[in-house]
């Protein structure tokens, strides 16, 4: 091979951790003791030391990481295909047989993380020999390729053709089998790198990722120092209000999980299914319609859930509907406008800010307004002073306050009340769809009007009632 | 943000000398800190770091990194598997398949999700962005970008607009229009310009903003009607490749995951970094909120998982298994967060128990590593895409998004 490995090499390789791991992994499988079994083949007259089959492989791969034998098949696929492995007959197909083919380790001068650049030259003179050992045996897609480097490379033709006679003439000062292993290796090494048509490369890796950007800017004069004591001194900051920060007790954040996840699985349609059914499964999509946001009677399970937590009642558009109807007639209903008022400036357009905090003020905070809420006095004297200058967060004070407000207060009573308890008693619980008796009859897929289509009106609503479908 | 935040901070250890005292609130450069008394005398006479070197500044960052560790350690008395004991373990997991939506003639980089739990939009290398309905595999929209390998999309949560963008360094916005005469390309709004490929993008909770991720190591919030930036969040030392959104009470957090190893969780409104996790040993390449909003999982080139506990402030659980040896490119959590899936370059995707930390199952489907993963927004199945074609005439080649419940 012409060239050395490639001048970027430390940086690359550690984009690529598997191919380390992967190394490892055959190194161990030639290990003497606990290696795969190794024989040597009789492959017509030459005899190869050092053959493994496909089911050793497999097999030391089940023993070794306890998986299964499909796990072990696509894993073994996996070290043929990145060029670890290689067959020794028919090595046109880099694919793990589970026949008698027999197979051999890679050297190490072949494999991937050397990240030699496989050049076009190297390619030329590889595509030369195999022209010239085997008249006409070359593959199709090898034939295009040296038609296409004899054009490219014209010039330096009579060096490729020269490299590939010395090369040819020096293998053949070799024993047979020798020969025969080195072609398969560098037959190996090729169909890595250059794939045929229709196969993938295992090479890609997608856009580059350069780890080394923000914080190290590689310019000549003064700027250079500047960037990167920026980019340190932010970091010590944030270190020092990390330190300071209040944690809590691993025992406490992780029964939390337990509880929620008990809590909800009941709810998670891939764990514990979904009544009437799951409309993957079979293609029925009554499931969505009587969960639709707007649905008039909901599902048990969707009405206890807005007893699981205040943020899921209120991001639920007819929970929050209730809702409303419950503090209206505690005539607290002011508070939950004034949210979504805050929520509405929060995240709308940065053009509407100004007249919104307007409208809020005018309809809200202001005294003697229609709607007034009850803020305490610190929090509303710092939002008016706000007010002064409106910016889209200038609200968030008052609107913790009262979402504390209602989550403490009005919340809990909902959740005792006899409109929620009503609610509860009527929802529907679906009944499970019966198995079909005739599965191969395909049930006709329902489409829905995309949300997009909904009048413009519609899509301009605050965060919970947005358009769906 | 939960009741936490009302706890006022007056006794405990000070910013600068760490020694527990009675703390005042202080404020250097607009942030406040809390510091016990001599050292809020000594602050309003010292010179602010002018005379700090580089390699000053170095080391202090790894000492107060170390001592954050310890500080982490303190409070760390229990594993997550020794409090999953008491769990039942999961049973046989079958999941199949139920659609193939084939029509991208390139690989699939991204999708996402519509409110609507049937509609996705998703996006290749050759610069196709389309949007499915994927229940009945219908497509009904299509764009071409003007540039290659189309990395972030995002459907808008009215279900009216989406956006893409790639190595292009623009977040574009299209809004969907069902009308035959106009062309979806012609009112395209060029939303963010970043100065790299754009990673990740996600709509915060309405149309109007967008929360992008870049190579060139900063994640921006920007309005959607005038493209300005409202918020830029610097800290990462190198690309941020995902971001999720908190589901939290308050809407204000996100997290971001890049190849600086570390996940940084950001205040929306301050742009500053709130809390960073640097536990994993390559490239985040997903990063995912738990739905309780107190955890996320990342998923990284190391070929671990990983599950941060936002409270306890530490790393809980690593998801790892030795057979496993490439990177996992998506994560995302069922909808009680029992099941983490993740998709994997090595063409698999994995389903891990999250709290006993064992693999469930393991789902091959692919032909090429799976490059995006994401559950629906009811729960009811996951959508995959990756980089597989299957060759089917000499000329053409389809790639496949495959949706499973």
């Amino acid at each position: 091979m012409a060239a050395g490995p490639a001048s970027h090499g430390g940086l690359r390789r550690a984009q690529r951790p598997h191919l380390s791991k992967m190394e490892r992994m055959v190194v161990s499988m030639q290990d003497p003791d606990q290696g795969v079994k190794m024989r040597s083949q009789r492959l017509l007259i030459t005899v190869i030391p050092h053959a493994v089959t496909g089911n050793d492989i497999m097999e030391w791969l089940i023993h070794k990481y306890c998986i299964t034998e499909e796990e072990a098949l696509h894993l073994g696929t996996l070290l043929v295909r990145h060029g670890y492995l290689y067959p020794l007959r028919d090595p046109c197909h880099l694919e793990l047989r589970l026949d008698e083919t027999p197979y051999r380790f890679q050297t190490p001068y072949f494999w991937m993380s050397t990240l030699w650049p496989a050049a076009e030259l190297d390619y030329a003179i590889y595509l030369a020999k195999k022209n010239i050992r085997k008249r006409g045996g070359l593959f199709d897609h090898e034939k295009e390729h040296y038609d296409q480097l004899h054009r490219k490379i014209s010039h330096t033709w009579d060096l490729v053709v020269m490299q590939a006679r010395e090369q040819l003439w020096a293998a053949k000062q070799r024993r047979k089998g020798d020969r025969l292993v080195i072609a398969c290796q560098e037959q190996t090494y090729w169909l890595v790198n250059r794939p045929p048509p229709g196969v993938p490369s295992v090479l890609e890796q997608g856009p580059e990722r350069n780890s080394c950007t923000a914080g190290r800017v590689q310019m000549p004069t003064g700027p250079f120092q500047t960037k990167t004591v920026d980019f340190y001194r932010r970091e010590v900051e944030c270190l020092r209000k990390a330190l300071g920060r209040a944690r809590v007790k691993s025992s406490v954040c992780l029964e939390a999980y337990l509880k929620f996840s008990s809590q909800r699985g009941p709810h998670d349609p891939i764990m514990s299914g979904c009544l009437p059914s799951n409309p993957w499964v079979t293609d029925n999509d009554t499931y969505w319609a009587m969960n639709a946001p707007s649905a008039a009677v909901p599902t048990r399970l969707r009405v206890e859930q807005w007893a699981f937590s205040f943020r899921e009642l209120l991001e639920d558009p007819v929970g929050r509907a209730h809702f409303m109807d419950f503090l209206s007639k505690e005539f607290s209903a002011e508070n939950l406008s004034f949210w979504e008022a805050c929520e509405e400036l929060r995240h709308g357009g940065q053009a509407q800010v100004p007249a919104l905090v307007d409208a809020v003020y005018q309809q809200f905070l202001a005294p003697g307004a229609a709607r007034w809420v009850n803020i305490d006095s610190r929090t509303m004297e710092r939002t008016l002073v706000g007010l002064g200058r409106p910016h889209r967060h200038v609200l968030d004070d008052a609107q913790l306050h009262i979402y504390m407000l209602m989550k403490k207060d009005s919340y809990p009573r909902f959740l005792k009340s006899d409109l929620y308890k009503d609610l509860l008693a009527e929802a529907v619980v679906p009944p499970k769809t019966k198995r079909r008796v005739f599965p191969f009859m395909r049930k006709p897929r329902h489409s829905s009007p995309s949300p997009a289509l909904l009048p413009a009106s519609a899509s301009r609503e605050p965060s919970g009632g947005d358009g769906e479908a | 943000m939960c009741d936490q935040t009302f706890l006022v901070n007056v006794f405990g250890s000070c910013d600068k000398c760490f020694k527990q005292r009675a703390l005042r609130p202080v404020f250097k450069k607009s942030q406040q800190l809390s510091y016990c008394s001599p050292c809020a005398e000594i602050m309003a006479t010292d010179g602010l770091h002018e005379n700090e070197t580089l390699a000053s500044l170095k080391s202090e960052a790894e000492s107060l990194k170390g001592k954050l560790e310890e500080e982490r350690a303190k409070l760390h008395d229990v594993e997550l598997h020794q409090v999953a004991e008491r769990v039942e373990a999961l049973g046989q997991f079958v999941m199949k398949t139920r659609r193939t939506l084939k029509g991208h003639g390139n690989k699939v980089l991204c999708m996402d999700w519509c409110k609507d739990k049937r509609r996705i939009v998703s996006s290749s290398q050759d610069g196709k962005v389309i949007v499915w309905d994927s229940f009945t595999t219908n497509k009904e929209h299509a764009v071409t970008m003007p540039c290659t390998w189309v990395m972030a999309c995002a459907y808008a949560p009215s279900g009216c607009a989406i956006a893409c963008g790639g190595l292009d360094n623009k977040c574009s916005v299209y809004p969907l229009t069902f009308d035959k005469n106009e062309n979806m390309a012609a009112k395209k709004k060029s939303v963010a310009m970043h100065t790299n490929y754009l990673s990740a993008c996600s709509f915060t909770n309405s149309d109007m903003q967008i929360l992008t991720a870049s190579g060139d190591g900063t994640c921006a919030l920007w309005d959607v009607e005038s493209g300005q930036l409202l918020q830029s969040f610097h800290g990462h030392g190198a690309d941020v490749l995902c971001l999720d959104l908190a589901p939290s009470e308050t809407g204000n957090t996100f997290v971001s995951g890049g190849c600086d190893k570390k996940a940084m969780v950001w205040d929306m409104r301050s742009g500053q970094c709130v809390q960073a996790f640097e536990t994993h040993e390559s490239d985040i390449n997903s990063v995912r909120y738990y739905p309780s909003g107190d955890a996320f999982a990342s998923g990284s080139d190391d070929a671990t998982c990983r599950l941060y506990d936002l409270r306890a402030d530490r790393e809980v659980a690593i998801y790892s298994k030795e057979s496993i040896i490439f990177g996992a490119s998506s994560v995302d959590f069922s909808l009680s967060g029992r099941l983490l899936f993740a998709g994997y370059n090595d063409y698999t995707i994995n389903v891990w128990d999250v709290l006993k930390g064992s693999r469930v199952s393991i789902l091959f489907g692919h032909e090429n590593r799976v490059s995006t993963l994401r559950v629906s927004p009811d729960g009811t199945a996951f959508c995959s895409g990756s980089w597989d074609h299957t060759l089917r005439t000499k000329n053409y080649l389809f790639v496949s998004l495959q949706v499973w419940a």
